[in-house]
């Protein structure tokens, strides 16, 4: 799945939309202490955090990461959306919590 | 200058997981004993032990910086210095409207309890005091900074509740100067382990939450001595938060 198909989905919105591409998702990750996703995500990787602070955004892409989803729809720092833009790094909000999000990347093929 | 003995981390029995011997005039004593100059009572989230502390220490020569230990919403503890007790009291305030409803569990967590200049029980806490609060640091220092405070980072050498661990690295806009050291850490070790970010001074205190725990001044290696030009609560604040004053 390509990064720009999750917009077809209602239950994902794209908060920073002129950062989208056709960059594809290639696997997914979840973690919230950032250190730890630093040293251990993979590039390409959808990343599942409640973390929202305006850091993620380095994370991403140092990770080289293909998006950002936010569960629960927590509410994102103003700071955070301008640097993604910025960097280009898609990010989404969805009701969906972590475990439902990976879930059904799964389900839609993501490994 | 002075070679100042301090220990600026130190739990009272109003954090549910400090001993119910640490109450305000055992810990003014006992610090008295182990011969520091300063000392700072940081609970979690919540200052209602320092009224009692400052009636402790009242007369004694121990000098006490107020101060809280908060948990902000990234899941880091970051020590927050002011320079009277009008401001830490607002503080908390701040922070207990802050917390979520989620009640103690004394039996599991420990009791929150609040303290007299007697060391008699007066009230208890009863949201969990050591729960996060609803916002994240950037709001925190502007919130620290309107009341004249400064921020510092706790035991960032730690595997949790660090700003090194929930954030990767200090975000490099804020004005942090000084970042916390654990008691049983080693200042030199994290300079070298931090070497690639920018300069830091750095403090090392006990986060004591049993008297035996609380710093002793002749068990201070000379680079855990603060060099402060006198012992007033200003000098102190400015040494640890430069950047704060504007």
């Amino acid at each position: 799945m390509k990064v720009n198909e999750l917009t077809q989905y209602p239950e994902f919105t794209c908060v920073n939309e002129s950062a989208l591409s056709d960059k594809e998702i290639e696997c997914g990750y979840v973690g919230d202490l950032l250190s730890w996703v630093m040293g251990n995500a993979d590039a390409g990787c959808a990343w599942v955090t409640i973390q929202t602070h305006v850091n993620i955004v380095a994370v991403a892409v140092l990770v080289e990461m293909s998006c950002i989803i936010i569960p629960e729809l927590a509410e994102l720092e103003e700071e955070t959306v301008v640097k993604a833009t910025e960097e280009g790094i898609p990010i989404f909000q969805t009701p969906k919590n972590a475990f439902e999000i990976c879930a059904w990347l799964g389900a839609q093929g993501i490994k | 200058m002075i070679a100042s003995a301090a220990d600026l981390h130190i739990h009272s029995c109003l954090s549910p997981c400090g001993d119910a011997d640490m109450t305000p005039n055992n810990i003014v004593n006992m610090a008295l004993l182990n011969e520091l100059d300063w000392i700072a009572v940081t609970d979690h989230n919540a200052a209602a032990s320092l009224p009692a502390v400052f009636s402790a220490a009242e007369g004694t020569g121990l000098n006490v910086l107020p101060g809280i230990e908060v948990n902000t919403k990234e899941e880091m503890h970051i020590l927050c210095y002011f320079r009277d007790l009008d401001s830490v009291m607002e503080m908390d305030r701040i922070l207990y409207d802050a917390l979520p409803d989620i009640p103690n569990r004394p039996d599991y967590f420990g009791e929150q309890l609040i303290l007299d200049g007697e060391d008699e029980v007066i009230g208890k806490r009863d949201k969990l005091l050591i729960s996060s609060v609803s916002f994240g640091i950037e709001k925190l220092v502007e919130i620290v900074s309107g009341l004249h405070g400064v921020v510092v980072p706790a035991h960032i050498d730690r595997p949790n509740y660090s700003i090194m661990v929930s954030l990767g690295f200090i975000p490099p806009d804020l004005p942090i100067t000084t970042a916390e050291v654990s008691g049983n850490g080693s200042i030199d070790d994290v300079k070298r382990r931090f070497r690639f970010f920018k300069p830091l001074k750095f403090i090392q205190s006990s986060d004591a939450h049993y008297l035996e725990d609380i710093a002793v001044r002749e068990d201070m290696p000379p680079e855990r001595l603060l060099q402060l030009e006198d012992l007033r609560r200003d000098t102190l604040l400015h040494y640890l938060g430069e950047k704060m004053f504007p």
